[in-house]
């Protein structure tokens, strides 16, 4: 076991899934000679080459059409969109031509592709440059959405995704780039569309994801101190959506709270509340709880952003309420 | 041109066909047994049938949602695409696409794409794809004067040139998007000089004759496959029909079509075959009869054909085979 960055880990699965298949490359906007705005993809240009590690014009549309088109060919293109925010200038590839061509051709066409790409708030970039639409995408039957929380979960299933003959929108977090873990040595997996529990616990269950887990994380401990014991259930993937663990766990908690960053309103958390109340409503000992971003625009200012961004005393408090 | 006499037969019974198929298709969603919308591409027989007739069975063809023509070229049977208008387990696309998503990557036939547009970044990543894994296959991308327009197509014509990847790009400008004219929706009414300005060498081809169709379509693929990058065609043509079906046409006058109709493509073939003493108007009119027979066995095979089965509907959203 190593203990590496996000940043390491989402490289290193890249690196060693270019060197293990030719026909993995990478195409975006400042992915080679600049080396990744996020710094993903240092050095692959002189290791790789320019064929392999293909700087882009800023043109969305080209980038996910370009890749689609490319994976019709048999080749597994890793197209990296700077920011999900700029994905709505690829919405129409993504979602009219990604998620359809497999279905829509009665299963002729197949695209063994990855859309990398970065979202969430809270480093002052405006209400632009600060989004987390990743329910947006979800909710497209023919995509699969992932969004881990962990370095070993994030080197696992971006293996997964470029593996995978299915198009995968691999979501990253801004700010957890210099989150360190555990991650396993060698080459390993890890599933798509598979939840986990990331902490056990027996009071109560919180359902999240991405950098929320972090989030949830810190709220669980200092409920650890009040003797309230959290089981965190990390989603990982949204689509598909593995409810197991969420209703396995809410099953012996009775109680729920979901914890995500983008908005409250049609989100993440409004679909697990429903699955929750559709699949175990036996089981409900108390209203389950949402917390999620205010439902504004980012703002610039940076309290205001942090007073919109959901917090670990929310979540702390929202535990409180349903117990 | 060196043709054979049996490969100009062909080109005119392709021509045919996609002309009494579409004549077939309108009367059968006149009866309801076609939904959706219906895109015919009557009038232009000659612009698909001459550039396809030229490319080489590595060459990849993508198209809009004026898709059955494309497809008959393509190799597709009409069966198949009769099927498919029907919406049956026969089709092409198994029924779940309907007109304007029909493809066959086995031949090379990559769709039928509704979204103007959209399919040209596609056209770029299908040729990027050739040229990383080093094959000598030309991406034919063709799409109409509308798509121009759209930010797409800027996208990707600018790649092709950024990246020399080897498409020709082929405009069919029949004049009108939709129901709007060339000179009331695009800055420039030569629809070339769009490729001009990221120099792209380009030309203009008369889209009514399916030989001058063919030598310039040769001509564009030779010029791609020798490493030169892309090539844009406009090839200016006319729909004799609507938009689509239940198209009211009130943005052209019936003299209009009517003077268009004078440059049938089916026509000028015709004349040219029996001028040039290729073929009798007699074999000709054989085989004009043979694909009214034709047709009729499709009409029949699509009818004949089973609706697919419920299971279908959860079948093929992942390659992988999750269910949800």
């Amino acid at each position: 076991m190593a203990r590496i960055t996000m940043r390491e880990a989402i490289s290193q699965a890249l690196w060693e899934e270019m060197e293990r298949d030719p026909k993995v490359f990478i195409l975006g906007e400042e992915v080679g000679v600049w080396g990744g705005t996020y710094a993903v993809t240092k050095g692959f240009y002189d290791h790789f080459g320019a064929e392999r590690v293909r700087d882009t014009p800023i043109a969305e549309a080209a980038i996910i059409g370009g890749a689609i088109g490319a994976a019709l060919t048999g080749l597994r293109p890793v197209a990296e969109l700077m920011t999900i925010n700029f994905a709505f200038s690829a919405m129409d590839h993504i979602v009219n031509e990604a998620a359809k061509l497999h279905y829509m051709f009665g299963g002729q066409f197949v695209l063994p592709m990855v859309i990398r790409t970065v979202g969430g708030g809270g480093r002052q970039l405006g209400a632009t440059h600060s989004q987390t639409p990743d329910a947006v995408f979800a909710h497209f039957p023919g995509l699969k959405v992932v969004a881990p929380g962990t370095p070993e979960d994030a080197k696992g299933m971006l293996k997964s995704a470029i593996r995978s003959n299915d198009p995968v929108m691999f979501i990253e977090h801004a700010t957890l780039y210099q989150v360190r873990g555990e991650v396993p040595d060698g080459d390993y997996t890890v599933p798509l569309g598979v939840s986990k529990v990331q902490r056990p616990g027996r009071d109560v269950t919180i359902v999240t994801y991405s950098k929320m887990l972090e989030i949830s994380t810190k709220a669980a401990e200092i409920l650890a101190k009040d003797g309230i014991e959290a089981e965190i259930v990390d989603l990982r993937s949204l689509r598909p959506l593995d409810m197991g663990p969420v209703l396995e766990s809410f099953k012996k908690t009775n109680r729920a709270v979901i914890v995500e960053e983008g908005w409250r309103s049609f989100g993440v958390g409004s679909e697990i509340a429903a699955r929750i109340y559709e699949e175990a409503f036996d089981y409900v000992d108390a209203p389950v709880r949402r917390v999620a971003q205010k439902e504004v625009p980012l703002p610039y200012n940076r309290t205001l952003e942090q007073m919109a961004l959901p917090q670990v005393e929310d979540v702390v408090q929202a535990v409180k309420e349903v117990l | 041109m060196d043709m054979k006499k049996e490969e100009h037969l062909d080109l005119y019974h392709q021509m045919v066909l996609i002309r009494l198929l579409e004549e077939q298709a309108a009367v059968l969603y006149q009866q309801g047994k076609i939904g959706g919308f219906l895109h015919l591409y009557i009038g232009q027989e000659a612009v698909s049938t001459g550039l396809i007739s030229a490319r080489k069975p590595q060459d990849r063809v993508i198209t809009a949602y004026r898709d059955h023509g494309v497809a008959i070229n393509c190799g597709l049977s009409a069966n198949e695409v009769m099927a498919e208008l029907l919406g049956k387990a026969t089709g092409c696309s198994k029924g779940k696409g309907g007109s304007m998503h029909m493809a066959d990557v086995k031949k090379n036939f990559w769709g039928g794409h509704a979204i103007v547009g959209a399919h040209l970044p596609l056209a770029s990543g299908l040729a990027l794809g050739d040229l990383y894994q080093g094959t000598d296959g030309v991406t034919i991308c063709m799409f109409g004067d509308g798509a121009t327009n759209i930010g797409y197509f800027h996208e990707a014509v600018n790649l092709s040139k950024v990246w020399k990847l080897p498409v020709l790009w082929v405009c069919e400008n029949n004049e009108y998007g939709m129901g709007t004219t060339v000179e009331r929706a695009s800055a420039v009414s030569e629809i070339r000089q769009k490729a001009e300005g990221y120099g792209i060498p380009n030309g203009r081809v008369d889209g009514m004759n399916v030989m001058e169709v063919r030598q310039a379509s040769l001509d564009a693929l030779a010029h791609i496959r020798g490493g030169n990058g892309p090539y844009f065609m406009e090839v200016n043509t006319y729909r004799f029909r609507g938009h689509s079906m239940g198209d009211p046409e009130r943005y052209r006058t019936q003299d209009e079509v009517h003077c268009w109709q004078e440059s049938d493509p089916i026509g000028i073939y015709h004349n040219y075959l029996t001028g040039e003493k290729i073929a009798s108007k007699e074999e000709l009119d054989a085989l004009d009869v043979q694909v009214e027979q034709e047709i009729q066995a499709a009409v029949q095979f699509a009818e004949n054909s089973p609706e697919p089965a419920p299971e279908a509907l959860f079948q093929d959203i992942y390659y992988e085979g999750e269910r949800e």
